[in-house]
């Protein structure tokens, strides 16, 4: 099993976060990963992304030309992207800041509205540990101990009304697909 | 210990911490920023010395100074603040000393930009300073592998008292992969420590002979020895110190040759090619400078199936020559590469080995 996955959106949502988050979630569970930013020029308001790889086997190029997911936080990023993922595969759209509809017609599309349900939580800044919850919901690429482990380690020292909100955060995402 | 998950800049930092070494001076430069960074706050830590000097031409003359007096030291950079070091490694090669020094490199020439490419191979390899000094060259493609290099950079500093320098790229710097950290049994450096095993050292001189340690050799004959002495050492580690890794070699019709992170994309390239029952082997050096000639020449006899060499890089043909100066024309050597900050993908480098085939 290969998950190559590609997060994006603005500078300041926490894109590098949710890449890292990926690669933690593979390590609690064993697997072979890297992760790859952008690096450099990117600032708060400006475009950046990450390449997630999560595999049972050696893995050879941390580079993703053709993505299993791609996870789009805002609209530049789903223009960038949307032709970068593999036939079949997955597009997460964050419907908060995304009106456009994207071109293609071959793929699994979810759109959920990260930034609103994250507004709602009562921190805005957790709209990517939404997307996460949404992305492992439908990949089921790790067990929900390994998440919540890493969730433990990643906020570890922070205010404990910190990791409760992303535990919210997962769940929330999780259940993607309740009406709202 | 468990594995940890880090990128190859701090692989390096920790590389060298583990190592033994307590002295670093180096200039910021993306994208090897992680290094500076992590040493700045590790090394007031563990009692060592961290410094930001103004340029960086006082960061590997520091590196000079803290190693002629015994001390393990390194400097790292990417390219245009590697092109400033040239001299001071010149130095370091004609003084005899021992020093790492680390090239994350990004695209040229001039300032070029931040992202990731090979482009620094002839600097790297053929001396990049003036004169007849060889620099030994470690080209790590995995976090684990920038990590185990660094330790054996400065085993091989020491033992050769010659620069070491490890030639990565802005992928292999930012990118984060699971690695296992191993110690070396080496007591580290501390500032009030005397080299032992170092006799060589400025260590100051009292109740012994007199120490020099310098490249300036003005008297008639002088420099002609050390020079005879120096490619005497450069024999040895021609002999010694060739690493490579050989993958699918043996029954290959097709070898790609590719170093550091373009090794292990060709090498997914290859496993692509496999499922289509395309005979294609790798051989990825993993030393630059010795660059592997004997694994070559070893092939030349073992595979009768070999038609042809591929050599891949993120340059215009650097490595290229190497290799056709190991081949000598016994096989056709043909290439591709990116540079400017372009990654050659796994897809193009399987159509270019379907082109060829």
């Amino acid at each position: 099993m290969t998950g190559k996955i590609i997060c994006s959106g603005f500078g300041g949502q926490g894109i590098m976060v949710m890449g890292k988050f990926l690669s933690y979630v593979a390590l609690e569970g064993d697997k072979f990963t890297t992760y790859l930013p952008t690096y450099g020029a990117e600032v708060r308001g400006g475009t950046a992304h990450c390449m997630v790889t999560i595999s049972d086997n050696e893995i050879y190029s941390p580079y993703i030309a053709e993505a299993d997911a791609v996870i789009v936080m805002n609209e530049p990023s789903m223009r960038k992207f949307e032709n970068r993922i593999k036939k079949e595969g997955l597009l997460i759209i964050n419907k908060s800041l995304v009106n456009a509809k994207t071109k293609r017609d071959d793929l699994k599309i979810v759109e959920v509205p990260f930034t609103d349900i994250a507004a709602k939580l009562g921190n805005i800044k957790c709209a990517n540990t939404v997307a996460l919850g949404t992305y492992f919901s439908i990949s089921s690429i790790a067990s929900k101990k390994d998440i919540y482990s890493v969730l433990n380690k990643m906020l570890a020292g922070l205010r404990p009304e910190i990791f409760e909100v992303n535990q919210k955060a997962i769940e929330e995402g999780f259940s993607y697909d309740k009406p709202r | 210990m468990g594995k940890i998950l880090i990128n190859g800049n701090e692989a390096i930092a920790e590389g060298a911490i583990r190592a033994g070494c307590r002295f670093f001076a180096g200039y910021p430069i993306t994208p090897q920023n992680e290094i500076p960074a992590y040493m700045a706050k590790r090394m007031p830590e563990i009692g060592g010395v961290f410094i930001q000097p103004e340029s960086e031409l006082a960061a590997i003359s520091m590196v000079m100074g803290a190693s002629a007096s015994g001390f393990r030291a390194i400097t790292t950079s990417s390219s245009p603040g590697v092109s400033l070091k040239q001299e001071g490694i010149s130095y370091i090669a004609g003084a005899q000393l021992p020093a790492v020094i680390v090239n994350i490199m990004r695209a040229g020439p001039g300032l070029g930009n931040i992202w990731p490419a090979q482009s620094d191979y002839f600097q790297a390899t053929k001396g990049g300073g003036h004169g007849d000094y060889r620099n030994i060259v470690l080209a790590p493609s995995t976090v684990q592998e920038a990590f185990d290099l660094t330790l054996l950079a400065f085993e091989l500093a020491d033992i050769y008292r010659n620069p070491v320098m490890i030639l990565g790229d802005g992928m292999l710097g930012q990118m984060m992969e699971p690695i296992t950290i191993s110690d070396i049994k080496r007591k580290p450096d501390s500032k009030d420590m005397v080299p032992l095993d170092k006799p060589w050292a400025l260590t100051g001189c009292r109740n012994r002979k007199l120490n020099l340690v310098a490249s300036f050799r003005m008297r008639e004959g002088e420099m002609e020895k050390r020079n005879l002495e120096l490619q005497a050492h450069y024999k040895e580690i021609v002999r010694k110190e060739q690493r490579y890794e050989a993958f699918n070699e043996k029954e290959a019709e097709i070898i790609i040759v590719a170093y550091g992170t373009m090794g292990r994309i060709a090498k997914g390239a290859i496993k692509r090619l496999e499922a289509d029952n395309k005979k294609v082997g790798l051989i990825r050096p993993i030393g630059l400078w010795p660059f592997c000639k004997d694994v070559f020449t070893k092939l030349f006899k073992d595979n009768a199936t070999l038609k042809k060499i591929l050599v891949v890089e993120m340059s215009y043909g650097q490595m290229l020559e190497d290799v056709e100066l190991t081949v000598l024309g016994r096989y056709p050597v043909e290439f591709f590469g990116r540079s400017g900050g372009g990654v050659p993908t796994e897809e193009e480098i399987v159509k270019k080995v379907l082109e060829l085939y």
